[in-house]
C-alpha cells in the first residue's frame, strides 16, 4: 500500500544529519584492535569483557581457502546444536560442551551463499549461486534444469546426518530467508526469500519474468517469494505468493531538465528497470509483534504481517548515510529496531581510519505509536582497521539482559563487538573480541594474493553463550565477563533465558522467568544510572538477600512488601519506569515463591 | 585523532605482491592524468590485453575474466570523476557522494585485480580506463564537459553522467549474466551482485539528489 509519509520520511534524514553525525565515534588508532598481529589461526587478539571458551577450526571438507568458494556463513540453534553455513555446505556442530564443540556432520553440497534457519526438524539452507546444482555436485551447471536457486530443504532429525528433501526455485534465488510461522495455523510455516538477483528466465524457470511495474502481479522482480512449508509434508513446500512491499516506493524521479540517456549500447535492447529496491537484503521478522523489518536496497522498510500472505508495508527511511541497508534486530520491546550497512558488501576493508564513519555502521530506529519510523544515532566500531581486513557492519541478535537492549554483532575481521543501543540516540560499545588480520600466505598460496577474506558473518547469543561463524578460520564461542557496564547479575539474569530454537532473522519474544538475577539486574542498572537513591538501593539489596534465605511462605510475604514498598517510591525516583519494572520482577518472585 | 576529512590514500596497502605496486602507481596516476587519451576501443576489442586462456577445470569463462578487466576501467573512471567533485566545489551531498564512491570502488578494484592476479589472468591497472570504452563510460567530450563545468553546474553534470556510467555497470553485469555459464566461479557471482545492488541503491539516490538540485 502506498505510504505517503514514505517521501517525507525520504527527505527527512538530511536535515537531521549533523546531530546525528554529533553522536558517531571515531576510529582510534590507540584502540587495542587496531594494531595487531597478522596470522591465520596464530594472529594477534584483543578482547574486552569477553573470554573466548572455545575456537574450532573448519571441519577439513571446507578447509580450502579459494576465494569465497569454502567461507563459512550464517548460523542457525537448535536443540544442543548450532548449522553453520558455508558456500560449500554446511556442518553442524554439537556444543553440548561449549569447551569442546564436536562436528556432527560436514555436509558437501555447493550452495552459496548458504544462511541456514532451523524448525522442529527441518533446516532451510539459501541457495543463490549460479553453479549451485540440484544435485550439490561441484562442477558448475551446464544445463540450466541443473540450477538450484531457492531453498534446499533437509530432514535434521537425526542431525547427524542430514538428508535432503527437496529444493524449492525461486525466480531470484534466495540470498538469504527468513521464516514466520503461521499464526493461526501450527502445522504450516513461511519462509520470505530474499533474492538479490534478477528473475531467471522463463526458460529456466517456468512462470519468472522480469517487469518493470512493481504492482504487476505477474512481474517477479519486485516481490519476496513465499514458500508455505506445510510441516507434516515439506517435501510439498512451494512458492505460494509474493510479498509485493516495494509497490508505490518508487524511486525519485529524474531531474526533468535532462533527460535520461537512451542505453550506451547499440543492440536497441530496452532501456534499464527503474532504481527502486526490488529486493531486501534480508528481512527480519518478529511474529509475536507482527513485524518485518525489511533492509532493501536503499530503505528500511516497515511491514505488518499480521497475514503472512498479505503484507502491508507501513513505513520506509532511507538515508544517504547508509548505502545497503543489509539486516534488522529489533529491541525486544519492539520500540526501535537497528539497522546495519553492509557498504562494500562485506569483502571491503571499509573500517580504516580513512573510512567515511557514516558508512558501513549501524543506525536504530524508534517506531512509535503509529508505527512509522524515526532515526536516531549511529554506531561503526571504534576501532582502525587495516586495508587486508574486510570489515564492515554485519550479523548480529540480542543478548537477553532484562531493562536494557543490547546486542552482540559480527564485523567480519573487524571482530565481535557487544553494543548497547537503550539509549536510541548514544549507541555505545561494552565488549569486544578482534583478531589481527588474517596472514594470506598459509591461507592461499598465490603470491599474488595480499589479504585473504574471513572474520565475523554472525555473532549470536545462545542460551549463555555467544557463537561466532569466522568466514574463513572456523566457529568461536565467547562468554562475556561481568565488568562495570554489565554486572553479574545482568549476564546471569541473560542466561536464565532459554530458547530450544533460534533463527535470528525470525526473532524471538524474549520473556524472562522469576527469579533473583533478574531482579538484580534492574536494581544494578538503577544503581549505576543513579535512577534511584543509593541508600534505598542498598536497602533493596539487604532486603533481596534476607528473602533469598527465606522459604516458601515467608519469602513470598517478604517479597511482597519489598514490591510494594519499590512500587511506591517509582513516582519519585530518577528513573521511575525502571523501579517499576523492578517492582514487578520483584512480585513474580514473590508469585514463585511457595 | 583522525578527523572527518577525506582524504584516504587507497594504495596504502601493508601486502605482498605486485598487484600492490600496480596499483599504488596507477591509482595515483589517476589524478594526474589527462582526460584525453580515451579511444574508441569496444568491450569486444579490449585495447592490448593479452589472449585470454582458461585452464581446464576451472568454473570461470572468458566472459568472467573480460567483464572483471572491463570493470576495473570502468570503476578506474568513475574515481576519476569523482575526485573531480572537491575541486569542483560541489555541494556537500554530491561531495560525500563522490567520496563514497570512490572508496567503494577502490575497494572493488582491489578485489578484481586480486581475483585476476590469483587466477593468473592479465590484471589491468587503474589507467586502464583510458584506452578501454565500456558501456556507460564517459567519452572524451564527456569528460571534458564535467571537468569544465562550473561550480554551479558541476554537481547536475556530475550526478547524470554518474548515474549513466552506473547503468553502464549494471548492463556489464545482465550481459555477464546472459552469458551462457558465466559468472558460476562465486567470487565473480558475489562481486557482481555487490555490484548490482550498491549501485542500483546509488542511482537511486542520485535520482533523489538530482531532483532535489531542481527544486533550488
Amino acid at each position: 500500500m502506498p505510504n505517503p509519509r514514505s517521501l517525507v520520511a525520504l527527505l527527512a534524514p538530511l536535515a537531521l544529519l549533523p546531530s546525528l553525525l554529533a553522536a558517531q565515534t571515531y576510529p582510534n588508532a590507540a584502540d587495542p584492535r587496531s594494531s595487531l598481529a597478522a596470522g591465520r589461526l596464530d594472529a594477534g587478539v584483543a578482547v574486552k569483557n569477553m573470554r573466548l571458551v572455545s575456537f574450532s577450526p573448519k571441519p577439513a571438507a571446507f578447509d580450502t581457502a579459494r576465494g569465497l568458494t569454502f567461507i563459512n556463513s550464517d548460523l542457525a540453534f537448535s536443540g544442543h546444536d548450532v548449522y553453520q553455513g558455508n558456500f560449500a555446505g554446511f556442518t553442524v556442530w554439537d556444543v553440548r560442551d561449549p569447551k569442546a564443540p564436536k562436528v556432527l556432520a560436514a555436509v558437501a553440497c555447493i550452495t552459496s551463499q548458504g544462511d541456514p534457519s532451523v524448525y522442529g526438524n527441518l533446516l532451510f539452507i539459501s541457495a543463490e549461486g549460479r553453479a549451485n546444482r540440484n544435485d550439490c555436485a561441484k562442477n558448475g551447471v551446464q544445463d540450466p534444469k541443473d540450477h538450484m536457486a531457492g531453498v534446499r530443504i533437509y530432514d535434521v532429525s537425526n542431525p547427524a546426518a542430514p538428508q535432503l528433501i527437496t529444493n524449492v526455485q525461486t525466480c531470484k534465488g534466495s540470498h538469504t530467508h527468513t521464516i514466520v510461522p503461521d499464526p493461526r495455523d501450527s502445522s504450516v510455516i513461511y519462509i520470505y526469500v530474499s533474492g538479490s538477483q534478477e528473475a531467471r528466465p522463463d526458460s529456466e524457470l517456468a512462470g519468472c519474468r522480469n517487469g518493470m511495474d512493481p504492482a504487476d502481479t505477474t512481474n517477479s522482480l519486485y516481490r519476496l517469494d513465499v514458500i508455505r512449508v506445510p510441516l507434516a509434508h515439506p517435501e510439498q513446500a512451494s512458492v505460494v505468493t509474493g510479498a509485493r512491499i516495494f509497490t508505490g516506493l518508487n524511486p525519485a524521479p529524474r531531474a526533468a531538465s535532462r533527460p535520461a540517456r537512451p542505453a550506451n549500447n547499440a543492440s536497441g535492447q530496452p532501456a534499464p528497470p527503474p532504481t527502486g529496491p526490488r529486493n531486501c537484503h534480508d528481512v527480519t521478522a518478529y511474529p509475536a509483534m507482527h513485524l518485518l523489518g525489511g533492509a532493501c536496497g536503499s530503505y528500511g522498510l516497515l511491514v505488518d504481517i499480521s497475514d503472512p500472505l498479505k503484507p502491508v508495508r507501513l513505513d520506509a527511511v532511507s538515508d544517504t548515510n547508509f548505502s545497503l541497508w543489509h539486516t534488522a534486530v529489533f529491541s525486544n520491546d519492539g520500540r526501535s529496531v537497528v539497522f546495519t550497512d553492509e557498504w562494500g558488501g562485506g569483502t571491503g576493508p571499509m573500517c580504516q581510519a580513512t573510512s567515511m564513519m557514516e558508512m558501513g555502521g549501524n543506525t536504530i530506529l524508534t517506531i512509535d505509536s503509529g508505527r512509522t519510523y524515526t532515526q536516531h544515532g549511529y554506531f561503526k566500531i571504534p576501532s582502525a582497521q587495516t586495508a587486508q581486513e574486510n570489515c564492515v557492519s554485519h550479523n548480529g541478535g540480542l543478548i537477553p539482559v532484562p531493562g536494557r537492549d543490547i546486542m552482540v554483532q559480527g564485523w567480519y575481521q573487524g571482530g565481535v563487538s557487544v553494543v548497547d543501543f537503550t539509549d536510541r540516540d548514544h549507541p555505545r560499545e561494552l565488549a569486544y573480541f578482534d583478531r589481527g588480520p588474517i596472514d594470506p600466505m598459509p591461507v592461499d598460496t598465490s603470491v599474488h594474493a595480499p589479504r585473504a577474506i574471513g572474520g565475523s558473518w554472525g555473532a549470536y547469543w545462545w542460551n549463555g553463550f555467544i557463537y561466532s561463524s569466522e568466514l574463513d578460520r572456523g566457529f568461536d564461542i565467547f562468554e562475556l565477563i561481568p565488568s562495570d557496564d554489565l554486572s553479574a547479575n545482568e549476564i546471569a539474569a541473560a542466561k536464565l533465558v532459554h530458547l530450544e530454537q533460534y533463527n535470528p532473522q525470525s526473532q524471538p519474544h524474549i520473556e524472562w522467568p522469576a527469579a533473583f538475577p533478574v531482579v538484580r539486574a534492574y536494581l544494578d542498572q538503577l544503581i549505576r544510572g543513579n535512577g534511584l537513591a543509593s541508600a534505598r538501593t542498598t536497602a533493596i539489596a539487604r532486603s533481596l538477600d534476607a528473602a533469598e534465605r527465606q522459604r516458601g511462605p515467608a519469602r513470598r510475604t517478604s517479597l511482597e512488601r519489598l514490591a510494594r514498598e519499590v512500587n511506591a517510591e517509582a513516582k519519585n525516583a530518577r528513573d521511575p519506569e525502571r523501579v517499576t519494572a523492578l517492582a514487578a520482577a520483584i512480585t513474580g518472585l514473590a508469585g514463585a515463591s511457595r | 585523532m583522525p578527523s572527518t576529512s577525506h582524504h584516504p590514500d587507497p594504495g596504502v596497502k601493508r601486502g605482498r605482491g605486485v598487484v600492490v605496486g600496480i596499483l599504488l602507481a596507477s591509482l595515483l596516476s589517476v589524478v594526474a592524468s589527462p582526460a584525453t587519451a580515451q579511444n574508441q576501443h569496444s568491450m569486444a576489442g579490449m585495447g592490448d590485453h593479452p589472449r585470454i586462456a582458461i585452464p581446464p577445470g576451472a568454473l570461470y569463462t572468458v566472459a568472467d575474466v573480460t567483464f572483471l578487466q572491463g570493470m576495473i576501467a570502468h570503476h578506474a573512471q568513475a574515481i576519476h570523476m569523482s575526485r573531480m567533485a572537491a575541486r569542483h566545489q560541489a555541494n556537500a551531498a554530491v561531495q560525500r557522494l563522490a567520496i563514497k564512491i570512490e572508496q567503494s570502488q577502490v575497494a572493488e578494484i582491489n578485489i578484481m585485480q586480486e581475483w585476476l592476479a590469483r587466477n593468473g589472468q592479465f590484471v589491468p591497472d587503474t589507467a586502464s580506463w583510458h584506452t578501454m570504452q565500456m558501456s556507460g563510460m564517459l567519452t572524451a567530450a564527456e569528460l571534458q564537459e564535467l571537468d569544465a563545468a562550473s561550480a554551479g553546474a558541476f554537481d547536475r553534470t556530475y550526478l547524470t553522467l554518474m548515474i549513466q556510467h552506473h547503468e553502464g555497470a549494471l548492463e556489464m553485469v545482465r550481459d555477464l549474466f546472459a552469458t551462457a555459464g558465466a559468472a558460476q566461479d562465486v567470487d565473480v557471482s558475489v562481486f557482481a551482485n555487490d555490484v548490482v545492488t550498491v549501485q542500483t541503491a546509488e542511482i537511486g539516490a542520485m535520482r533523489q539528489m538530482l531532483s532535489q538540485l531542481a527544486d533550488q
